[in-house]
Order: C-alpha cells, then sequence, then structure tokens
C-alpha cells in the first residue's frame, strides 16, 4: 500500500494528527521515566541485607531505676542485668540463639563511626571511611545468620562489656568484605589492623563475614555495605537483644517474651509498638515509603496509558465517521474490507512512530532533568525501546475497534447522500 | 444570551455520552492527582507560625576546626555550649530561647498506667511567648525559673488528658526521672507543622509532652537526644557536653525589624571576630541569620519523593489536558454542519466561539467537581501511609478554590483551539457538502 494517500489525508487533520503525536510523546516520556523509578525502587527494595532474615525478633527494653552508665559499678550491675536478661530468652522454649545487640540491619538506629589505617586520625577526615557498628556478643554472628567467608568468630571468652559513653576500643573485630575490600584491596583483611574513631588503640580484624548492610535507611548511601561487628556488650539504661526462634514459632515466642522478661525483672519498660519487632515489620517499615512511591508511579503509567489509548479511540472514531463517505467510494471500488483495515492501521502506525520519535527526546530530557533535581540514576537506553514498543502497540490496540467499523462500511454508502 | 449557551450545551453534551465522559474523567484523573500531590506539597512547606514566622530567627556560627574548611562553606546547624549560653545571656535580640530534646522517663502517680519515657523540650522562658504557645491553665516559667534550676513543668494538652482526665493540673506533681516536678502550665492546642524549631526527631514529628527548664535538664543530667556533632578528637561523651568540642543546641530569637536584624547579624560576626582572635574559633567569622521560611527551605524538610510525586502529577494533567484538547476537537468538528446552519442563520463567529467555551467549560466544572472528589479520595489514601507527615495532609479552603480555578482553567484551554477551529467553518461549503 502506497503511504502518499495517508500523508495527503493526515494534512488534512494537521491539528488532531498533532494533538495524537503530542500525547504519546508525552505519555512515552512519563511512562519510561516512571518505570524507571519503579525498577530502581525495586531493585534497592530487594537487595538482600545479608542476615538470615527469617524467625528473627528484635526486643527494645528500658529499664526503669537503673544504675548510673557512667560509674564502674553501675556499669556493672548494669551488665549483670543483661547478662540475666538473655539468660531469660536463651532459657525460653523454641528460642535457639540470643544476643545483646546494638541496632540491626534496616532498623534506622545506628552508631556509626570512622575507620582508618593510621592511629589518631582526625575524626572527620577527607578519607576517612564510614563504618556502622554493631556491637553483640558471641552468638551476634550465628542469631543474624551471618555467613563468615574468612577468619573465625568470636569466643564467648573474648566478649568485654562496657558502658555505653564508654570511649575504649575492641582489640578485635569482624568487618563486612566489602569493608575489608577497600581497606586492604590487595590480600586479607584477617589479621591487619585498623584504628576507630581516630583512637590510637589498635583492633584486629579477626574475620570477615560476607555481607551485612547498616542500619541507615534513606541516608548513608555511600557505606550501605561497610559494617563492622564488635565483641562487646555495651550497657546502658536500655537494651537490646536479638532472638533467633525455631521454625515456625515466631508468633509464640514474640507473645510470651514480654512476659518472661517481666518475671525475671519486672522493673522494666517494654514498649507497646516498638519494643517487641519481628524482622519482616522492620523491612516493611524501612521500605515503606519505597514500596508507596512504586505503586504510585505503576498506577499512574496505567492510568496514563488508558487515557492515552481512550484518546486514540476517540480521534480515530471521529475521523472514521468525517470519512464515511469516502470509504464507501473506496470499497466501491474496488478496496476490500482488509485494505481499509490497514489503511487505518497504518495511518496510526505513522502518527505513533512520529510522537513516539519525539517522546523517546523527552524521555531522556526528562530523566536529565531528574537527575538534576533528585538523586537519580541516568536511565539505560533499553527502557526508552521497550516503553517505544509499548506506546506503538497500545496505538495498533486503540485503533483497531474504530478501524474494524470503518472497514464494515458497505459500499452502497458511496451512491446515498447522506 | 448565557442561559441559551448553557442551554445547547447541555443538550450537545447529552447527545454524546461516551464522549463527554471520556473529557469529564481525563480532566478530573488530571486534576485529582495533581491537586493531591500539590495540597500535599502544599501543607509541607506551610507556614509553621502565620503571622510570627517572619520575625523568628536561627543563629548559626562557625565554631568548627580548619578541616573541611573551604572558604563559603555552611556553618553547623546547632550551637555548642559556650556559644548558646553567650547568645542566651547577650540578650541582644527582644527575645530568645535556648532548647534541646530529650526522652525523660516519667512515673505516673496512677498505678493502672505504666511508667513510660515522655519526649521533653528542655528550653528556657521565653520559648512559650515568643512563639506564642497558647496556655489551657497555668503559664510557663520565667527568667528566675531558669536561674534557680527550679523544678518545674509544662505539659502538652494530650499528656494532660492522658494523666489527668483534661483537668485543671497545675500545682500537681509530675515524678520525671524520679524526680518531683510542679506542673505549672498546660499547653493549648499548638502544632506548629514543620516542626521547626527541633527537626531533628522528625520534621513533621509529633509534639513534645513535656517542657523543661533547660539548665533544671542539665543540673539533673536528663537524657539528650537529637544530633550531637563533634570536632577534633575530643569525643561527644554526652555527660560532658558542657565542656567538648560539640554542637547539639538549638536557639531561637525574635527579631521584630529589619535594623535589628542587621544589628544582630554584626554582632554575630563581632562575636565570631573576637573569638578568632581569642583563639577559640579556627575559621574567620562565618554566621548565618535565617527566618522560619529560610530555614526550613536551607533544611530541606519536603521529602525530594513529594516534589517528585507532585512534578508527575503535573506531567500526567499536561497529558490529560492534551487529550481533552483532541476529544473536544474531534467534537466540535463532527458538529460542523449544524454549526455552519447557525452561521448561515446569522449567528456570529464570536457567539459560536462562546457557544463552544460554554461547553468546554461545563465539561471543566463537572471534571473539577469529580476531580475534587478524586483529590478528597487520594489525600485520604495518603492519609494511610505511615510516614509522620501523613496525617497532616488535609485539604483547605485555598487548595480548593486553587482546585476549581485549575479545572476551569484547564478545559477552557483545552476549549480554547477546537472552538477556534469550528467557528471559522464556512457555511456555504459545509451545507453544499451536505
Amino acid at each position: 500500500m502506497s503511504l502518499h494517500p495517508i500523508l495527503a489525508a493526515l494534512r488534512k487533520h494537521k491539528a488532531g494528527v498533532v494533538l495524537i503525536a503530542l500525547q504519546i510523546a508525552l505519555t512515552l516520556a512519563i511512562v519510561c521515566n516512571a518505570v524507571f523509578i519503579i525498577y530502581s525502587r525495586v531493585e534497592k527494595v530487594n537487595r538482600p541485607t545479608g542476615i538470615d532474615e527469617s524467625n528473627l525478633l528484635l526486643i527494645t527494653q528500658q529499664w526503669v531505676g537503673a544504675p548510673s552508665m557512667d560509674t564502674p559499678a553501675g556499669v556493672q550491675q548494669l551488665d549483670s542485668m543483661l547478662r540475666q536478661d538473655l539468660d531469660t530468652l536463651r532459657r525460653m522454649p523454641d528460642v535457639m540463639s540470643v544476643s545483646s545487640i546494638t541496632s540491626l540491619p534496616l532498623l534506622n538506629s545506628s552508631w556509626v563511626g570512622g575507620v582508618s589505617l593510621t592511629p589518631g586520625a582526625q575524626t572527620p577526615g577527607k578519607n576517612d571511611i564510614h563504618t556502622a557498628m554493631y556491637f553483640g556478643d558471641d552468638q551476634m554472628v550465628g542469631t543474624l545468620g551471618l555467613q563468615m567467608v574468612e577468619g573465625r568468630n568470636f569466643n564467648a571468652s573474648e566478649i568485654t562489656n562496657k558502658g555505653m559513653r564508654d570511649q575504649t576500643e575492641p582489640s578485635i573485630v569482624i568487618v563486612t568484605q566489602d569493608l575489608a575490600k577497600r581497606l586492604f584491596p590487595h590480600g586479607s583483611a584477617v589479621g591487619k589492623v585498623v584504628y576507630f574513631d581516630g583512637g590510637n588503640a589498635p583492633s584486629t580484624i579477626i574475620g570477615v563475614v560476607k555481607r551485612m548492610q547498616t542500619p541507615a535507611v534513606g541516608w548513608g548511601d555511600n557505606f550501605t555495605w561497610y559494617s563492622t561487628l564488635m565483641p562487646t556488650r555495651i550497657n546502658a539504661t536500655f537494651s537490646r537483644y536479638i532472638v533467633r526462634t525455631r521454625p515456625g514459632q515466631l508468633d509464640a515466642v514474640a507473645h510470651h517474651v514480654a512476659t518472661a522478661l517481666y518475671n525475671s525483672n519486672p522493673l522494666r519498660v517494654i514498649d507497646d509498638d516498638d519494643g517487641i519487632k519481628r524482622f519482616s515489620d522492620i523491612r516493611a517499615d524501612a521500605y515503606r515509603a519505597d514500596i508507596g512511591m512504586a505503586v504510585l508511579m505503576g498506577v499512574v503509567c496505567l492510568i496514563l496509558l488508558a487515557v492515552t489509548a481512550a484518546g486514540i479511540v476517540g480521534l480515530t472514531s471521529f475521523w472514521v465517521g468525517q470519512r464515511h463517505r469516502q470509504i464507501g467510494v473506496r470499497r466501491a471500488l474496488g478496496a476490500r474490507k482488509i485494505d481499509i483495515l490497514h489503511y487505518f492501521q497504518l495511518e496510526n502506525l505513522m502518527i505513533a512512530g512520529a510522537g513516539a520519535l519525539i517522546g523517546i527526546a523527552l524521555a531522556v530530557g526528562l530523566n536529565r532533568l531528574l537527575m538534576s533535581k533528585f538523586e537519580m540514576d541516568s536511565m539505560p537506553v533499553y527502557y526508552v525501546l521497550v516503553g517505544l514498543a509499548v506506546v506503538m502497540l497500545l496505538g495498533q490496540v486503540a485503533v483497531f475497534v474504530p478501524a474494524r467499523r470503518a472497514s464494515n462500511v458497505p459500499p452502497v454508502v458511496a451512491t446515498r447522500s447522506v | 444570551m448565557f442561559g441559551y449557551y448553557l442551554d445547547l450545551a447541555v443538550h450537545s453534551l447529552k447527545r454524546n455520552k461516551v464522549l463527554t465522559g471520556l473529557m469529564v474523567l481525563a480532566i478530573a484523573m488530571g486534576i485529582g492527582a495533581s491537586m493531591t500531590t500539590l495540597t500535599v506539597l502544599h501543607v509541607l512547606s506551610g507556614d509553621p507560625l502565620p503571622g510570627r514566622s517572619g520575625s523568628l530567627y536561627t543563629p548559626q556560627i562557625d565554631p568548627l576546626d580548619l578541616n573541611n574548611y573551604a572558604p563559603g562553606v555552611e556553618p553547623p546547624d546547632q550551637l555548642s555550649w559556650i556559644d548558646g549560653n553567650y547568645l542566651l545571656k547577650a540578650k541582644r535580640a527582644t527575645r530568645q530561647a535556648l532548647m534541646t530534646e530529650g526522652m525523660v522517663p516519667l512515673q505516673p502517680a496512677q498505678p493502672s498506667i505504666d511508667p513510660f519515657h515522655a519526649v521533653a523540650l528542655y528550653t528556657t522562658a521565653d520559648f512559650f511567648p515568643m512563639f506564642g504557645v497558647p496556655f489551657q491553665y497555668g503559664n510557663g516559667w520565667g527568667n528566675a525559673d531558669d536561674d534557680a534550676k527550679a523544678r518545674v513543668v509544662v505539659i502538652s494538652a494530650k499528656l494532660n488528658d492522658k494523666l489527668f482526665g483534661g483537668k485543671n493540673s497545675v500545682g500537681k506533681e509530675l515524678r520525671l526521672q524520679e524526680k518531683a516536678f510542679r506542673i505549672i502550665g498546660v499547653l493549648g492546642d499548638w502544632h506548629p507543622q514543620p516542626h521547626f524549631y527541633q527537626l531533628y526527631m522528625g520534621s513533621y514529628a509529633d509534639d513534645e509532652d513535656i517542657f523543661v527548664p533547660f539548665f533544671t535538664s542539665r543540673d539533673l543530667h536528663m537524657e539528650h537526644d537529637g544530633s550531637t556533632d563533634c570536632w577534633g578528637n575530643s569525643g561527644g561523651d554526652p555527660n560532658n557536653l558542657e565542656h567538648v568540642n560539640c554542637t547539639w543546641l538549638q536557639f531561637w530569637v525574635q527579631l521584630d525589624t529589619p535594623q535589628a536584624v542587621a544589628a544582630y547579624k554584626s554582632f554575630l560576626v563581632n562575636y565570631s571576630q573576637e573569638q578568632h582572635d581569642n583563639g577559640r574559633f579556627a575559621r574567620s567569622p562565618n554566621v548565618r541569620l535565617r527566618n522560619v521560611m529560610q530555614w526550613l527551605d536551607y533544611q530541606q524538610v519536603v521529602p525530594s519523593d513529594t516534589r517528585l510525586q507532585a512534578w508527575l502529577a503535573i506531567s500526567f494533567l499536561v497529558v490529560c489536558l492534551v487529550n481533552t484538547v483532541g476529544l473536544m476537537l474531534a467534537k466540535f468538528m463532527r458538529r460542523a454542519g449544524e454549526l455552519s446552519v447557525r452561521r448561515a442563520l446569522g449567528a456570529s463567529q464570536r457567539a459560536l466561539f462562546g457557544q463552544l467555551l460554554m461547553e468546554s467549560g461545563i465539561v471543566g466544572c463537572v471534571g473539577g467537581v469529580a476531580g475534587l472528589l478524586l483529590a478528597l479520595l487520594g489525600l485520604w489514601l495518603v492519609r494511610q501511609q505511615p510516614a509522620d507527615y501523613a496525617k497532616i495532609a488535609h485539604m483547605d479552603a485555598s487548595m480548593l478554590v486553587v482546585t476549581f480555578a485549575l479545572s476551569i482553567c484547564a478545559s477552557l484551554l483545552a476549549g480554547l483551539l477546537p472552538a477556534w477551529r469550528a467557528c471559522r467553518v464556512t457555511p456555504a461549503l459545509q451545507l453544499k457538502a451536505n
């Protein structure tokens, strides 16, 4: 079929053609960028934290009338209260292992410090590497289900305790593989010495775990995988415990744990909302905004495609009505139904193609604009190509109904005056 | 004439229900989406203290060392103990208040209520008059109470409801951190949003439960929460915040005239210069003096996702409008026959144009009402979100007006091109063709 008659006809409907093309272009630009945002959010939400997330329970509690955490006697008293809690938790049925802990990945309550290869480095130094510190005992690695790739775990005898405001650094630590590679790009990090927070006391790396995310949510993107495990029970007026239950017993343990702790020592507060949290809840809280954004983008994309399709149906229907007689004449002159159908399909393909070409430019421009205004990456080319295919297909689907109606115009129309 | 056009427009819209429905739906969705996000943006970037915020300023001065120093770098957001106290005692502004936040264990007298941690603001006397805080019962404390480290406390209406069933509790005792405090005031309805004077607990966070005199809180070693930014090698020992190189205090002043603002700024510069000459400040004077709205803007309290959503919704509205222009064009052009009959019978182009615009105006009105309902639904959905700003997302009168204005403008705009094209039909040609 020659394109010439189609082009000639389109020239008579400039306004309509421009409007459909413009709408397709804008739809393509918005949908591509929205889908890219959805993909980035979903990718962020789906990345594993490095811990075994099932059957984990975090307990946060505060002691009432606790001794001071700034005197040695107070610290030892707090520590014995903490060890009593650990003991209580370990003796509960269906509990596999327990550790004291200061935070968890995605908890957004973090202890961030600097780590360097030289002692006494200035704390806010330019070359400082940030790391999130997790303080716990010898059960921490096992309870979290971390994967040791090198070196060894802490022994029970290596665990110390200190008051929360005590600045002394532990003599041994475990770091994540990413942090180990960053500190020691060549060779193993095990046995090497690092210094924390600009201090002068060396800490020896005794083990490396495969992966462990920091607690930060929505910030600290430059050190997401730089975590450090410290063999220290932190004594403060509050304490946190991580509990791994037997599979399927998470709810039962969550239900009984507050009572067990209150029975062993009633002088404490366990918050109703945040005191006992399943890891799945922590994950849901951390990513709720991202998931909300992804859903919103998805809904907007669908509505946008529907609106555009409706627009194409509306305008094409109008054209079919307007050319009713011409179609009859063509049919009378020997054009088959399929020829009329193809005519409208081809016409739409040309308009949509032109719109999509403009849309590609708009999509890339919009991506650049969003990159300058928001924290966003550059959109890969295949998004635009997939978007192109989608809008072309959408155009063909939308045009089918009016085009079929056009093909059903009987040749006898040509002889009738309207 | 108006009534006649209205009649014609309604007739013509009724004739083609599907097309009319599509246009109304497109406008309604565009308006609904953009008004939802714009309302959220409007609420989040609102003025927390209308009428007062213009004369409230927060000074920033730069006591840091030369690490990471570059000319023009922003000074820290907070003040250190020494600087905060100096500015407070200097009393160079009409009013000034020093503050920071913390959690305080509260032991209710009623055995039925478990002990809990109350969110506390530790501040000084001017806080209440400066921010125009309303009181339900009693008052705030005075400068004498600050100096005497008095054990007095002001509580929020919410806490008063929880502990005393909303009755006047002034004069009653409240046990904080195992010490007896006397309640001297109960706040009225006061929820500045954003929570401008203390952004560290969340920009749209819940308000404080209790207000304790600042020096009392230090005297009793009440816990300090929020960010503590330290420099040098001093470490951030929270028990010793009076003596370390850390910034951890917020300071607000009331300055009523531009002259007072300029004078205060030069006071800050002079102070920094003096400290620099003494060797306490390593950097040359680097000060900022921002009022409430400038401060909120600088702190970027509006979440970037919200701004992104607003952009998205507005581009969505544009697509919906282009769509409506297309549909309107189809609709008007289809009526070329009818319009040319009216032209032949003597209607002017202007009359036809008016009639067609009336038609698009009606589409806009109906779309606007539907869009408003969608926006209300959208805001309800936003309020179901757990984000701390979600609960304040409500439509107000100004946004209601904007919604209608936007939808009618949008549809008239969408009707302009089609109406102009359609009213330029040549009657003779059309009539002959038919």
